[in-house]
């Protein structure tokens, strides 16, 4: 299969075209059906009560915050190595994404964690490696946003994406090398989850949701980023041909 | 090799004839750091307990603001072009400046920091590992600054941009630096935070020649 047919604006648009129903509609599913599972009918917690719930957000928000980094990852390797002009503008297009989600997660694992540890926020390793997750997404868009010409702002900050992964396996393993308050995971484990599945389920509908959220959100954002370019590019060359005459 | 250390040579020779630029930089390691006595109180116990924190990270601040200029300059005059274009690699000459500025930047800072944790009641058990590990981490320090002035090289607002680049990617040092200081403190054995804080400068030096010659030809094209 030649990846590269996918390189060109046009195809983009046509796949995207194609895929953009079918991620709508499952997201709004997911969610849905998600958030009716996890808020009215999975039980409360025996130890956590009621504020358990706040996991079924939290929890699919941090595995997105690291999911859409690795995307942007990806996105600054093909940047750097074929030069591909879709995954510059990809890049551009989910980092205000994967910023949100990180966001999210440590909103909600902050509102979590004042009743459960009864402090908003604890310098524990899980803790610090994501906030600094949000920092080099915060530099990626500065760097990016930074520059007069478009192809050198990404490739910059496409650099600063692959420096910036090293961050990656520090917050998966943070829990396991480190004896810290975060619980360590209980659904991605080799022995198999260690989680109900009355409460499994609506994590994994939530996950799939959030997952389907983000493919619908890159879809939008990278066709108006298209379409911004090829405006400002219009309006180049008209500027132009009217200085010409 | 020999361009390497020619470009050494010359930096360092640039900076002893500015003797300004690099006061400058000492003048504001002393002053900050000695901000925190007004903002947290002169108690003796309580500027002890926090004075290996302030003196690493105003040493950080310190450094960051020599990077600002580290690549700025060959861009601005268009030697920048004449590095990337040079026959030596890229990614050896872009660390020859970085040595450059650790020489001229960071052994100053290292040299003066005693004088300043005096200031702050450090403890006496402190001050070896204080040194040690600013000779450790200043590296890695430097290697990760110069990635972030080599990407920010030419970009709006270089200063405050260059600070939100580096700072994320300095705190792993920061850490194990003052854990190892806080170790020696109490009476414990400092060497495994040192030998974690060597192997992170030992890691920005794998790939910070690199990243940086990535971003130097991007900046010259």
């Amino acid at each position: 299969m030649n990846w590269h047919r996918f390189a060109s604006p046009s195809n983009f648009k046509r796949l995207s075209a194609r895929i953009f129903p079918w991620a709508a509609g499952g997201a709004a599913l997911c969610l849905g059906y998600g958030l009716y599972q996890a808020l009215f009918v999975s039980p409360p917690d025996y130890q956590q009560g009621q504020s358990v719930r706040i996991m079924y957000i939290h929890v699919p928000a941090a595995w997105m915050a690291m999911f859409v980094y690795a995307n942007l990852a990806f996105a600054g390797a093909a940047t750097l190595v074929w030069r591909h002009p879709l995954a510059e503008v990809a890049g551009r297009a989910i980092a205000p994404v994967g910023a949100a989600f990180t966001f999210l997660c440590l909103a909600t694992g902050s509102l979590w964690g004042k009743p459960m540890w009864g402090t908003w926020w604890e310098w524990d390793a899980r803790l610090t490696s994501v906030l600094i997750l949000f920092f080099v997404y915060l530099a990626y868009m500065a760097l990016n946003n930074a520059f007069d010409d478009a192809t050198r702002g990404a490739r910059a900050s496409a650099v600063l994406a692959l420096v910036g992964a090293v961050n990656l396996p520090i917050i998966k393993f943070s829990v396991d090398w480190w004896n810290t308050l975060h619980q360590p995971a209980s659904v991605m484990r080799l022995d198999g989850p260690a989680i109900h599945p009355s409460m499994l389920w609506p994590l994994l509908a939530m996950a799939v949701g959030y997952t389907l959220l983000f493919v619908v959100l890159a879809l939008v954002r990278i066709q108006a980023e298209l379409i911004e370019r090829r405006l400002g590019a219009l309006v180049q060359a008209r500027l132009s041909a009217g200085h010409a005459q | 090799m020999n361009a390497a250390f020619a470009l050494i040579a010359r930096d360092v020779r640039l900076a002893w004839r500015h003797p300004n630029e690099i006061a400058t930089i000492l003048a504001f390691f002393v002053i900050a750091a000695s901000l925190f006595p007004f903002g947290i109180g002169p108690e003796p116990q309580i500027l002890a307990r926090v004075a290996i924190g302030i003196v690493w990270v105003t040493a950080l601040l310190a450094c960051l603001m020599s990077l600002d200029r580290l690549f700025q300059a060959e861009a601005e005059d268009g030697s920048l072009d004449l590095l990337v274009g040079a026959p030596a690699p890229l990614e050896l000459l872009a660390l020859a400046k970085v040595a450059a500025q650790w020489i001229t930047t960071a052994l100053p800072l290292i040299a003066i920091s005693p004088i300043v944790a005096t200031m702050l009641h450090l403890p006496a058990e402190g001050y070896a590992t204080l040194l040690l590990t600013l000779v450790l981490g200043t590296p890695g320090l430097s290697l990760f600054g110069g990635i972030g002035a080599a990407l920010s090289v030419n970009a709006r607002r270089g200063g405050a941009l260059l600070a939100l680049i580096v700072l994320p990617l300095t705190v792993p040092i920061l850490i194990f630096a003052v854990a190892a200081v806080d170790a020696a403190i109490a009476g414990l054995s400092p060497r495994p935070h040192l030998f974690l804080l060597a192997g992170l400068s030992v890691f920005a030096l794998t790939i910070a020649p690199f990243a940086m010659a990535a971003s130097l030809r991007q900046a010259a094209e």
